[in-house]
């Protein structure tokens, strides 16, 4: 009886219980962000060299794409400033993932040797201290580079501008990067049962932004359709984008589905905390 | 650390702190009852085939430990002592058995228990590895919401204590052992908590930092009341802490009592090692020991653990050019395993 | 015999990372097809593009991920440890060691290059050629030639890195060099794209820098870019590289030794 009281006292704390934990969550993801910030920022050449770097290294990518169109004109059909928007877009969202919670995927190196207790000893959420660890400011380097790439592309794109339009820009970008969030965060989880496995995740993150860099029209259909419908990177940018350029969605979609962005990502924090939950639950009643 | 008696203090948070289940703390501040944790692995059998098995990490242990109280748990490798820390820190989550830490149940409210709670576990450090001491000492703070009056109050206790002074502005990972294990009991009581777990806090000190460590525990638990829960291989940390021990081997529970009692249901023994001028017939006639190894001019003489080394010594030195000598604990796994031969003879 | 030894242990740790092994071979794979996908738009856009027909071009691509690992192109192969070891101090039990630091590194690389290779490249090399249009040679020699070829890429990368390993003697954060080796290995060695369609003079150079050994030249071996005699030049130009950059290694190596032995660990 007892019991069935504390249960029923839990559910209608409920829903209050969860704001808290989110506001505890996100404190906590503050105090410790704002931590490792502070003492990037103590060594501020090495902070300005490792961004530099992380600049140039994440540009490889776009430099492989001007090469290529040192050749050519158009690849699978678009242009150049048009592949530069995807790239721009594609990197944004995912150096936006990256910057917020990158050091996910050394979750299972925690499980490993054992520092994942000390996480659960805080009287903070679990997520937010694997989320914060070792926060990076220098993926600000990333971020900064698909930035100008894509505001290049949207200076050289033929586009009729409307304010729609406009804003669908920052929101594809901010979506991708939530979507891009929850496959992070899917890719921990998995670690919780396979620690060794924090590369499938780079297939997907850093795998899945380069796919999303160029055209659907490069690839064969049932890769573009299981990256629609399987692992819904092209709600990212390549759904919302076809429909900003005016070009026909391989798959032949209707056009709405262009706008699900932000369904497909709340859809995916779902999927995201749900599969978190179950890993933490495995690992506390396994022990690894 | 709160100076004050250990009414004031740990009492006072009891009162703002009513407990969410509508237990209150019943007998002891740390209640098992019948706690279970079973683990299934996968063991390879054979080139292709696994098989599902079933191993009793902890296998129904009850016990009870009242508020302030400092007890060691002990037990070999394996012996289910982490698990336990674990499950009592809602780490793991029991698979059977009742568990109650300040009337809380760790595995339901783990977040809420750890205000409540230090942990400092040997082998790995709950401080911030590429950060400076004082950073992660701040961010305990902001973390545990330690009021800041508090906060300096505790810090600086332990930096006297511990001396940690000038350990502070030096990132976790340039620390050495002893070091950051002085730098991860302080940060473990920044946030006054009522329970201390210690995993092997000792481990791998020398002796200057063991003796160091252990004098700044007694003194926590004196002074504030905290219960203190110590894990360990090192029978004089236990000697020198706790007046309670708990012994664990294979997941049970196989003594709960006084140090001595342990030493008498063991019969455990310490080693007088001496060294003497030169190599001479092993050495007799000293009341209460025996030469168990001779070894060149180096001779090993057993005597009962209870008893003082002083009269051995004197002994030996009396009859015996002596150039050197030290005593040896004896050691858990020793001690444990003589329980055992004492228990099943006939 | 000791360094057979170190490189069969490396072999044999690295092969008990299965899972690693297998979410590697997947990433390998993925990646693969993206590029490949990417190569065949381009390559139909422009055939001929660098000398390659679209089969050679998917191979170089599959290759390119087969190779991955093994030279060490992304990662710092096994280097991230001896930079550990340097940093931590452990490196003065190593110098005491009666064996030589540069050549244990080697042998243990070489141990984990070869289980790479096979248990990271095999894979994705065959999906690679079973999904898309291949340029795979029958003849047993270019095989040959493209495994030695491998084995000198596989010399000149971990030469690279040990120099690189080594100056954490000097700096404190490695990370930042570390960064810029990485760079200058995925861009040089032909691993965002083939070198021989760079341009002009640019081309030119990056073809004749050490990088190119780890991916460019064993490519072109596999592909049979070279006739006989070009074949020969192309393990010569790695060979050159390799021994030019061993002996750098050496010479740093007595150096930082030295600074060692000073400073008494």
């Amino acid at each position: 009886m007892a019991e069935d009281g504390a249960r029923a006292g839990a559910a209608v704390r409920g829903f209050g219980g969860v704001a808290v934990r989110i506001g505890e969550g996100l404190r906590a993801y503050g105090l410790i962000v704002a931590m490792w910030v502070r003492s990037t920022l103590a060594y501020r050449t090495s902070f300005l060299l490792t961004a530099l770097g992380h600049f140039a290294a994440t540009g490889l990518d776009f430099l492989a794409i001007l090469l290529m169109f040192s050749h050519i004109t158009a690849l699978g059909g678009f242009t150049l400033p048009e592949v530069a928007f995807l790239y721009g877009t594609s990197s944004a969202a995912l150096g936006l993932a990256d910057l917020a919670l990158g050091s996910m995927d050394r979750l299972g190196s925690r499980v490993r040797d054992g520092t994942m207790d000390v996480l659960l000893v805080r009287p903070v959420p679990v997520f937010a201290q694997v989320a914060a660890d070792r926060f990076a400011l220098r993926r600000l380097g990333r971020i900064t580079q698909a930035a100008l790439v894509l505001g290049w592309s949207l200076t050289r794109v033929e586009v009729a501008w409307t304010p729609g339009k406009v804003l669908l820009v920052p929101l594809m970008v901010l979506c991708g990067a939530v979507i891009f969030a929850a496959v992070f965060t899917v890719g921990a989880a998995f670690q919780f049962v396979a620690q060794d496995a924090a590369e499938v995740q780079n297939s997907f993150t850093y795998g899945g932004s380069t796919l999303l860099q160029y055209p659907p029209t490069v690839f064969a259909k049932d890769l573009v359709r299981g990256v629609t419908f399987i692992v819904p990177l092209a709600f990212v940018n390549w759904l919302p984008a076809l429909r900003l350029l005016g070009r026909d969605d391989p798959l032949g979609l209707p056009g709405w589905v262009d706008f699900l962005g932000p369904v497909v990502a709340a859809l995916m924090c779902g999927v995201a905390g749900l599969a978190w939950r179950t890993g933490l639950r495995n690992y506390r009643s396994t022990g690894s | 650390m709160r100076v004050g008696t250990r009414d004031t203090a740990p009492g006072a948070r009891r009162q703002e702190e009513p407990d969410g289940t509508g237990r209150r703390e019943e007998h002891g501040f740390i209640e098992l009852d019948g706690v279970e944790k079973v683990f299934h692995v996968r063991r390879k059998a054979g080139r292709l085939r696994r098989v599902r098995e079933e191993v009793r990490a902890v296998d129904g242990i009850s016990f009870s430990v009242p508020r302030g109280a400092m007890v060691g748990y002990i037990g070999p490798n394996g012996a289910g002592k982490s698990t336990t820390v674990k499950m009592l820190t809602g780490i793991l989550v029991p698979s059977g058995g009742r568990l109650r830490v300040a009337g809380i149940d760790p595995a339901r409210e783990r977040t809420r228990l750890a205000r409540r709670v230090g942990v400092v576990f040997g082998q790995r450090t709950t401080l911030w590895w590429d950060l400076p001491l004082k950073d992660s000492y701040e961010l305990v703070r902001r973390m545990y919401r330690v009021p800041e009056a508090a906060y300096r109050r505790n810090l600086e206790r332990c930096v006297e204590l511990l001396d940690l002074g000038p350990l502070l502005p030096v990132p976790v990972r340039q620390l050495s052992l002893g070091q950051r294990m002085r730098g991860d009991i302080a940060a473990a009581l920044l946030h006054d908590p009522e329970v201390l777990y210690l995993d092997e806090p000792t481990i791998g000190l020398d002796v200057i930092s063991k003796a160091k460590v252990r004098g700044f525990l007694r003194e926590v638990n004196a002074e504030r009341g905290t219960t203190v829960l110590l894990t360990t291989h090192d029978l004089t940390d236990i000697e020198q802490l706790c007046r309670r021990v708990m012994v664990i081997d294979h997941g049970r529970l196989v003594y709960d009592g006084g140090l001595d009692g342990l030493h008498a249901v063991g019969r455990s023994e310490r080693t007088l090692v001496v060294d003497l001028e030169r190599e001479l017939p092993p050495i007799e006639g000293v009341p209460g020991a025996r030469t168990v190894k001779v070894e060149g001019p180096r001779q090993w003489l057993a005597f009962p653990a209870a008893q003082s080394a002083a009269p051995v010594v004197s002994a030996v030195a009396e009859r015996y050019p002596l150039v050197d000598l030290s005593v040896r604990e004896p050691d858990i796994e020793d001690v444990i395993s003589r329980m055992y031969a004492g228990s099943t003879a006939p | 015999m000791l360094y057979a030894a170190v490189a069969a242990g490396s072999f044999r740790r690295y092969a008990t990372y299965r899972i690693a092994t297998a979410s590697g071979v997947f990433t390998n794979t993925v990646f693969g097809f993206i590029i490949a996908y990417t190569y065949t738009a381009l390559w139909t856009a422009r055939p001929h593009l660098g000398g390659y027909d679209l089969p050679q071009a998917l191979t170089y691509a599959w290759t390119g991920q087969a190779l991955l690992a093994a030279t060490g192109l992304l990662t710092g192969g096994g280097m991230d440890e001896l930079q550990e070891r340097i940093r931590n101090g452990d490196i003065a039990v190593d110098l005491h060691r009666p064996a030589d630091l540069q050549l244990w590194w080697l042998a243990a690389d070489l141990g984990r290059a070869a289980f790479q290779l096979i248990g990271r490249g095999l894979l994705p090399m065959a999906v690679g050629t079973l999904a898309f249009p291949s340029a795979l040679p029958a003849s047993a020699v270019t095989w040959l030639l493209f495994l030695v070829s491998v084995a000198l890429g596989v010399v000149v990368g971990f030469a690279l890195r040990y120099l690189v390993a080594l100056t954490s003697f000097w700096l404190l954060d490695g990370a930042g060099v570390s960064l810029v080796a990485m760079l200058l290995c995925m861009f040089c060695s032909g691993m965002v794209l083939p070198l021989n369609v760079f341009p002009g003079a640019f081309g030119e150079v990056v073809r004749l820098l050490p990088w190119s050994s780890m991916l460019q030249v064993p490519a072109d071996v596999l592909l049979g870019v070279h006739d006989g005699t070009g074949a020969a030049l192309a393990l010569a130009f790695q060979a050159g590289w390799a021994a030019v950059l061993l002996a750098a290694g050496r010479l740093l190596q007595s150096v930082a030794t030295r600074k060692v032995v000073v400073q008494g660990g």
